[in-house]
């Protein structure tokens, strides 16, 4: 059951690239490996635990009023999420911008607590948060690490934000950033990041069934 | 007795013929542009066109597609010899090579080969090296005078091998350029600088894309509708512009004459791919992309904005056929 669950979320029905749920930050933040990886565990956080407050109410949830009931729910979360970035490290706070806030709009923890939570008792829908949000943190680290690669010229940039100030020295310069294909930062770059990794799936996945 | 062509009967030229005396039409400016730039420019179309054709057939074979007869059509000739011409031949090898990979393989085959891409190939590739290298792309070469040595000065045919990075020289800002720089400080055009004392390169090369122009227009290769309302467009909309404040905004003449103004309306916006095929269609495209020109050379951030206007327009074309479908003769 777990081994599924592990597998729907980070392969079959990856949210990134399989469901294509949550683009608005997939394709908006994830200029640096940094941004990536910080919202998907904002996400992750905020998956897991609307997940497990809802499995337990699902039988007093009336059908008619559950997206208003659901959205309060992953309101309240995300909001918790927002000023705990904010007290954590100001810097990525700023770097994030609007799009903590708006993960409460981000269809994929509306469309597992719609899907899973709301059917399903408490662990698997705690292990479904967490594989679901795993899945599209990694397909929002690997998109960072592209753009940030091509279009700075830089690894894990922005990194000590996030760990602190002594660990600057993370940050890899693979090549002077003064010709960085600037595009690959610019927003058509993460469609063309973004489409030529759901292409790459799409071929690994046929290869299998050949 | 000579024998006549039967004058009814239109000739059917192929794509190939089409494609080459379009190239043949651009021959006069390029050999202006060799006057004042140098030979480098030609090395660049070697190489330029022989990476682009060997993408085209890559990306057939992996298509399976037949190479030869795609290739002899001359499209991805064409499609690298716009580009080209329209960057600074200064221009490293790899930027090159990234802005031709971009309009063989992105723009064209991803869409599904000649015929069925929505944008042009050309200006999509001269558009992603313009935002991705912004610096490199406004650093053409100064030229003062046309200078037959020129043509004789082959030491410059390939140096962008002599240094992966941006050669270093002179270069200077072309007249777009300098008014969107005193533009942006404030400064009066008129004081800033003087441009009809003498023709400079760009106002030579434009008036040798006219000649090519023409030269198709004669050849029935091309319409007038695009060229003429392209040009007509930029001219009306910049002498508005002109007379509303003559401290900020440059006279038409300096619109028509500067820039890709011919270049795009005899060469760039008539591809018969990604352009309007009827004729009220090729006119309100044409007048479009002027308009959107203008504003961009007037109040955007770039100095020249027809590539971005092209690829702008390109979208709406499937909406500008359905409203401007003739009406069949006998239907109501």
């Amino acid at each position: 059951m777990i081994k599924d669950q592990f597998h729907d979320g980070m392969w079959k029905q990856n949210a990134g690239l399989i469901q294509l749920l949550g683009l608005c930050p997939t394709l908006a933040v994830t200029v640096n490996i940094t941004n990536g990886f910080a919202l998907g565990v904002a996400t992750i956080f905020v998956m897991i635990l609307s997940n497990i407050s809802i499995s337990p109410i699902r039988q007093f949830v009336p059908e008619s009023a559950r997206v208003p009931i659901f959205i309060l729910v992953i309101a309240g979360l995300v909001t918790i999420v927002d000023l705990s970035i904010n007290a954590l490290s100001k810097p990525l706070y700023d770097a994030l911008g609007i799009f903590i806030p708006l993960i409460v709009t981000n269809c994929i923890v509306l469309a597992r607590v719609e899907a899973f939570a709301s059917k399903n008792p408490i662990l698997p829908s705690f292990y479904d948060g967490l594989f679901m949000g795993l899945g599209l943190t990694l397909v929002l680290i690997i998109l960072g690490a592209m753009r940030e690669m091509i279009g700075n010229g830089t690894l894990f940039q922005n990194l000590h934000f996030l760990i602190g100030d002594d660990y600057k020295f993370l940050t890899i310069q693979l090549f002077n950033s003064d010709h960085g294909f600037l595009l690959a930062a610019l927003p058509p770059g993460a469609f063309i990041a973004l489409s030529s990794l759901i292409l790459f799936m799409n071929w690994i996945n046929q290869k299998q069934k050949k | 007795m000579t024998s006549l062509d039967s004058p009814a009967i239109k000739k059917n030229m192929s794509v190939s013929v089409i494609m080459f005396t379009v190239v043949f039409a651009l021959i006069p400016a390029l050999i202006a542009q060799i006057g004042f730039f140098g030979l480098q420019i030609l090395g660049n179309l070697i190489i330029g066109i022989s990476f682009a054709l060997i993408l085209e057939a890559v990306c057939l074979k992996l298509r399976h597609y037949p190479i030869k007869p795609f290739l002899k059509d001359g499209s991805a000739f064409l499609t690298a010899w716009l580009l080209i011409i329209s960057i600074p031949s200064s221009t490293p090898i790899w930027v090159m090579l990234v802005g031709l990979f971009f309009s063989i393989v992105i723009s064209k085959h991803a869409y599904g080969g000649i015929g069925s891409n929505p944008f042009n190939p050309a200006m999509i590739g001269y558009a992603v090296l313009l935002i991705s290298f912004p610096k490199i792309m406004t650093n053409w070469p100064s030229a003062e005078y046309f200078d037959f040595n020129n043509f004789l000065n082959f030491s410059q045919l390939f140096s962008m091998f002599t240094s992966l990075d941006v050669v270093d020289g002179i270069v200077s800002a072309t007249p777009l350029d300098e008014i969107k720089t005193a533009l942006f400080l404030g400064e009066p055009i008129k004081n800033s600088f003087s441009f009809f004392d003498q023709f400079n390169a760009y106002q030579i090369m434009s008036i040798f894309y006219l000649i090519g122009g023409l030269y198709l227009m004669i050849k029935k290769i091309i319409t007038w509708h695009l060229p003429v309302s392209l040009i007509l467009s930029i001219f009306l909309f910049s002498f508005i512009l002109h007379q509303i404040n003559p401290d900020v905004f440059m006279p038409s003449l300096f619109h028509l004459m500067n820039g890709a103004t011919f270049l795009a309306a005899f060469f760039i916006i008539t591809d018969p791919v990604s352009s309007p095929t009827t004729l009220n269609g090729k006119i309100i495209f044409g007048v479009m992309v002027g308009l959107i020109t203008v504003i961009i050379r007037n109040f955007g951030g770039y100095p020249d904005g027809i590539a971005f206007a092209v690829i702008f327009m390109n979208i709406f074309v499937p909406l500008i056929e359905k409203f401007t479908q003739p009406k069949v003769f006998g239907y109501e």
